[in-house]
């Protein structure tokens, strides 16, 4: 996007008698500033978003130091990443909102394929054939589709009448489930529950008739059984049958939930204070930075730090549907809607999980888990959050 | 109107080609879902605090005192084990500080480098190194690895020295348990072990966490609560791999009890010293409280090889060895009691009416019951001619205790020594103890299904055939003969005194005969003992026990054949005659006869227990002078 600049030289600058004055250079301070200011002006971004991010990701760091056992170099490494992070959110909110649809198809395409192929061909990591290997990157393509997804069925139901036709829901659940099935085989459940629900958000927010969505629920409800019968994997059954009894095994499957219980638990109302908790600076907790750094901060700050935590991340997801709301073209607000919503079900996965209501899926929480990939995937959507915002009208005004 | 306009407007607009546009009602349905989604959005957090609420206030006491339980653990101090000590106050198991070195992997700066210094400063070889690196490799990064134990004060020093260069590397002190004297105490002391399985059985293994060791034979078995101690513990915070952070609180352990034994190591030494190079047993006995003063089994074994679990090659030459050096012939091994057990046939003989001492018996060469063909045979074959109770002690005549036993009949016999503690265990302070066997009519029917034998209770008194005794039992017996009756159950440590039920006899002066009997033994000229006569004044029995009925599995090899063929040589006696200070019961086996073999021993024991210096002490040689 090009950036316009104005420079207003002073009249009769020339004349000036301190020009090149005590602060050198040729032009005076102010106006470089000005300078600088239009620039930050030009940039794309939105302030208040932005401002909750960046709580979010500073309390991470605060959390994260406690949880690497207060490790400088885990804060510096972390730190630098959220930076990137941020810089590449920001480079995706100048990108025009109709490019990521313009490449929606494609993109989507290019990933189901890649999906066949690691089903064929990928690497076998933990148990799980998930990665492609390219010679010189390994990769998780599913994990694109926590992108792709709504992109493409946003793209799709733009083009056509809305509310969906019935013929037009058929292809859309048959664009989220193709994906679906093939992460479920790799298996990755935790991925295929984000692609699938970021589908069926946007479905949702294409005005999807409330007769579908019973139908959808009732269809649900009778394949779960048969998903526990037939696709889920025994690791996978493991884990849900330890979140009804998570004694049965403590030392096993239960293990990571009993602890993070009980660092959770154990925190209380105010919490065992910074650097005090006991679970995760014995290492009793596991997965301290990445899947369970929420126990960790639940354990110090108490339940005052997560009901702060927690009103951080909904004014996210406030903002990010107050963009949707605001947002102009039909893919735009739907895709503003699907990611915001995408963003709840992974606070609410990760955080159901530690707080021991849902079973260890390995979700991270956004901007707090140290984790490559999936960070790069949040501030991706995020960014693409922000540039919907550029092009906003305010709900039925017309302009 | 194309699209893009179209769905601005309010109302529904008609398309060429896309029919009825119904994009303003998808508008208005999108802000009804993202109104929706918002109250979605407010549940999801609702329902994560309240349960938060539910785990951080409803149950934070539980979680609290589980997270408390999680970090805290309490270890063990193992109590230091009690030391044993002999009457003067000799240390017989000691415990001695060793030095280890061990390396800890997480501690090491470069491992690698770190096995090269070690390896050449304390000289191991490959096969220790290549072990120790499995270890590493496998083991936990952060518990220490054992490099060496029983450091000798150089290698100390060098490890100290090189310490710059060794971070992770540290000497550790431990207790191991030691007997100084070595073979001489082994069967009596016993030793200590690692704790297996069947020890496991019958321990507390609350008591015995943290502990290496655990007593397996002799007296560090039989006081094996009193010299264990109690643990102690400390409660410390430990980490999820169980690795100590902190400590929170000690309980110090109560280290175990000394125990001091009656044994006088000295006289234990001379008494081994004086077995020479036969097998065999002694035991000395104070008859005035029971006291064990001596206990040698030969041959013997190094308890020390068992302390850290005994090598595999060093267990099979001991087991192998034909002598059976792990066998104890004090108390374990039974022999036939031979002639020894004859002022007790005596007394039996006294006792029934059936013998009186003063009138004489004509002893022939041989005895033959009425009616019966079979010769008993004496061992003088031209016999002892007219001889006195008196005599037939003296002399050792068997002839005269062929026809006591006989007359007396088997049944009173068995009556009489079992009163006597014979055929049961003395009760002494040590585990392993045999019972020996007094035969009867009625065992001979549980075990052989055979009907009782006159001829046996011939042999029985000279104390062949069935009768079987132990050494610890010819000991006791002495005992009882020396003070007149009045018996004291044999201890090794002080609290298992007892004064056990007397033996009465019907007249006082029956006790006289048969001890001045036995003084003849030594001091008559027709005494087979008359050798060892000494200034103070000793009383005793010699003995000869057959070869054949020895329970031993020995493997005859044509060099030992001679020997093997040798009798059992037993001696008993006591002394002073007067007033007994010591008792001594002594088996050589193949030794020849008591006379010559075992009788001068027990001169020797006798010697040292009552402070005389013999001018030229007596000698001991393997020659067959009959009994």
């Amino acid at each position: 996007m090009a950036i316009k600049l104005t420079r207003k030289h002073p009249t009769g600058g020339g004349e000036r008698l301190h020009r090149g004055g005590p602060l050198g250079g040729s032009t005076h301070w102010p106006q470089k500033a000005a300078l600088i200011l239009a620039v930050i002006r030009r940039i794309n971004y939105d302030p208040v978003l932005l401002l909750f991010l960046m709580l979010i990701a500073a309390i991470g760091l605060v959390a994260g130091y406690s949880a690497s056992e207060q490790s400088v170099v885990w804060v510096e490494k972390s730190a630098f990443r959220f930076a990137l992070a941020f810089l590449l959110m920001l480079a995706i909110a100048q990108i025009p909102q109709r490019f990521f649809f313009s490449i929606a198809p494609w993109l989507f395409g290019f990933v189901v394929l890649l999906l066949v192929a690691v089903y064929l061909f990928g690497d076998i990591g933990k148990g799980a054939r998930r990665w492609l290997d390219l010679g010189f990157i390994r990769f998780q393509p599913a994990e694109i589709l926590k992108l792709g997804m709504p992109m493409m069925l946003a793209w799709f139901f733009a083009k056509r009448p809305l509310p969906p036709r019935f013929l037009d829901v058929l292809i859309a659940l048959m664009l989220i489930a193709v994906p679906t099935i093939l992460i479920i085989l790799q298996p990755d459940l935790g991925t295929a529950i984000l692609v699938m629900m970021a589908g069926i958000f946007v479905l949702f927010f294409a005005g999807l008739s409330w007769w579908y969505v019973l139908a959808f629920v009732l269809a649900v409800s009778a394949a779960a059984p048969m998903m526990w019968f037939y696709v889920m994997h025994d690791y996978q059954k493991e884990r849900v049958l330890t979140l009804f009894n998570p004694m049965a095994d403590p030392l096993g499957a239960g293990y990571h939930t009993i602890q993070s219980m009980i660092a959770i638990g154990s925190g209380g109302i105010w919490g065992k204070g910074w650097l005090q908790g006991t679970q995760s600076h014995l290492n009793f907790l596991p997965e301290g930075t990445t899947d369970f750094i929420l126990a960790v901060y639940a354990e110090e700050f108490g339940l005052m730090g997560l009901i702060i935590l927690f009103s951080l991340y909904l004014a996210v997801i406030w903002r990010g549907l107050m963009i949707a709301a605001y947002a102009e073209s039909t893919a735009g607000r739907m895709l503003a809607a699907a990611i915001s919503m995408t963003f709840l079900v992974y606070v609410f996965v990760n955080a159901g999980m530690v707080i021991g209501i849902l079973p260890v899926v390995g979700v991270p929480l956004p901007l707090m888990s140290y984790g490559g990939t999936a960070l790069v995937t949040i501030m991706i959507a995020l960014g693409m959050l922000m540039s919907i915002r550029t092009q906003r009208s305010f709900l039925g005004h017309e302009r | 109107m194309s699209i893009r306009d179209a769905w601005r407007s309010s109302e529904p607009v008609r398309l060429e080609d896309h029919g009825v546009d119904t994009r303003h009602q998808a508008r208005q349905i999108f802000r009804r879902r993202i109104l929706l989604a918002a109250f979605i959005a407010l549940s999801v957090f609702a329902i994560l605090i309240w349960r938060a609420a539910f785990l951080q206030v409803d149950r934070h006491a539980h979680f609290s005192e589980l997270a408390e339980s999680n970090r805290t653990r309490t270890l063990v101090i193992p109590p230091e084990r009690g030391r044993i000590f002999d009457d003067a106050g000799r240390v017989v198991a000691d415990n001695i500080a060793t030095f280890q070195v061990q390396i800890t992997r997480e501690d090491a700066t470069n491992l690698k480098q770190e096995l090269s210094i070690l390896q050449e400063a304390l000289n191991l070889d490959d096969d220790t190194m290549s072990d120790l690196r499995e270890r590493l490799r496998f083991g936990r990064s952060f518990d220490p690895m054992l490099v060496k134990s029983d450091l000798t004060p150089f290698e100390m020093a060098k490890i100290a020295q090189l310490q710059p260069w060794l971070p992770g590397v540290e000497i550790q002190s431990s207790l191991k348990r030691v007997y100084p004297y070595r073979q001489l105490l082994a069967h009596v002391v016993g030793y200590v072990g690692r704790i297996n399985v069947a020890d496991l059985k019958r321990i507390n293994p609350d008591v015995y966490q943290g502990t290496q060791y655990i007593g397996k034979s002799g007296i560090e078995r039989q006081y094996e609560e009193v010299l264990h101690g109690t643990p102690g513990h400390k409660e410390v915070e430990v980490d999820a791999l169980g690795r100590v952070v902190k400590v929170l609180k000690i309980v110090r352990p109560i280290p175990g009890k000394d125990i001091h034994l009656s044994l006088d190591v000295p006289l234990q030494g001379i008494a081994a010293a004086a077995l020479g190079a036969f097998s065999g047993a002694v035991v000395v006995e104070d008859p005035r409280t029971g006291a064990i003063k001596a206990m040698v089994s030969r041959p013997s074994f190094d308890p020390n090889l068992f302390v850290d679990g005994i090598s595999q090659k060093n267990y099979k030459a001991l087991l192998d060895d034909p002598e059976r050096p792990l066998f104890d012939r004090a108390m374990t091994a039974t022999y036939p009691p031979g002639s020894t057990i004859k002022p007790v046939m005596a007394l039996a003989g006294l006792q029934a009416g059936i013998v009186d001492p003063n009138k004489k018996f004509f002893a022939g060469p041989y005895f033959q019951i009425p009616g019966d063909e079979h010769h008993y045979r004496d061992w003088q074959r031209w016999g002892h001619g007219w001889v006195t109770l008196d005599d037939a002690i003296t002399q050792s005549c068997d002839v005269y205790f062929y026809d006591l036993a006989f007359r007396l009949g088997i049944d009173r016999l068995h009556q009489f020594l079992t009163e006597f503690g014979l055929g049961a265990k003395t009760g002494i302070d040590l585990p392993g103890e045999s019972s020996g066997l007094v035969p009867s009519r009625e065992w001979k029917r549980k075990t052989k299904n055979q009907a009782w034998y006159p001829g046996e209770t011939v042999i029985a008194g000279i104390g062949q055939g069935y009768m079987l005794t132990t050494i610890l039992q010819l000991a006791q017996t002495t005992s009882t003969l020396a003070e007149s009756g009045k018996r004291f159950r044999p201890w090794l440590v002080k609290t298992n005194e007892l004064a056990e039920p007397s033996i009465v006899m019907n007249h006082e002066s029956y006790w006289t005969d048969v001890r001045h009997g036995m003084f003849d033994v030594v001091n008559s000229p027709k005494g087979t003992a008359r050798r060892i006569a000494a200034p103070y004044l000793i009383a005793g029995k010699t003995g000869t026990a057959q070869v054949f009925t020895v329970a031993q599995n020995a493997r005859y090899n044509a060099k030992a054949l001679a020997q093997k063929l040798h009798d059992h040589a037993l001696f008993i006696g006591f002394a002073p005659y007067d007033n007994p200070r010591i008792a001594v019961a002594i088996i050589a086996e193949h030794g020849g006869s008591g006379a010559g073999t075992t009788a001068p021993m027990a001169r020797k024991i006798m010697d040292y227990a009552l402070g005389y210096q013999a001018k030229a002490p007596v000698k001991i040689e393997l020659t067959n002078h009959g009994d």
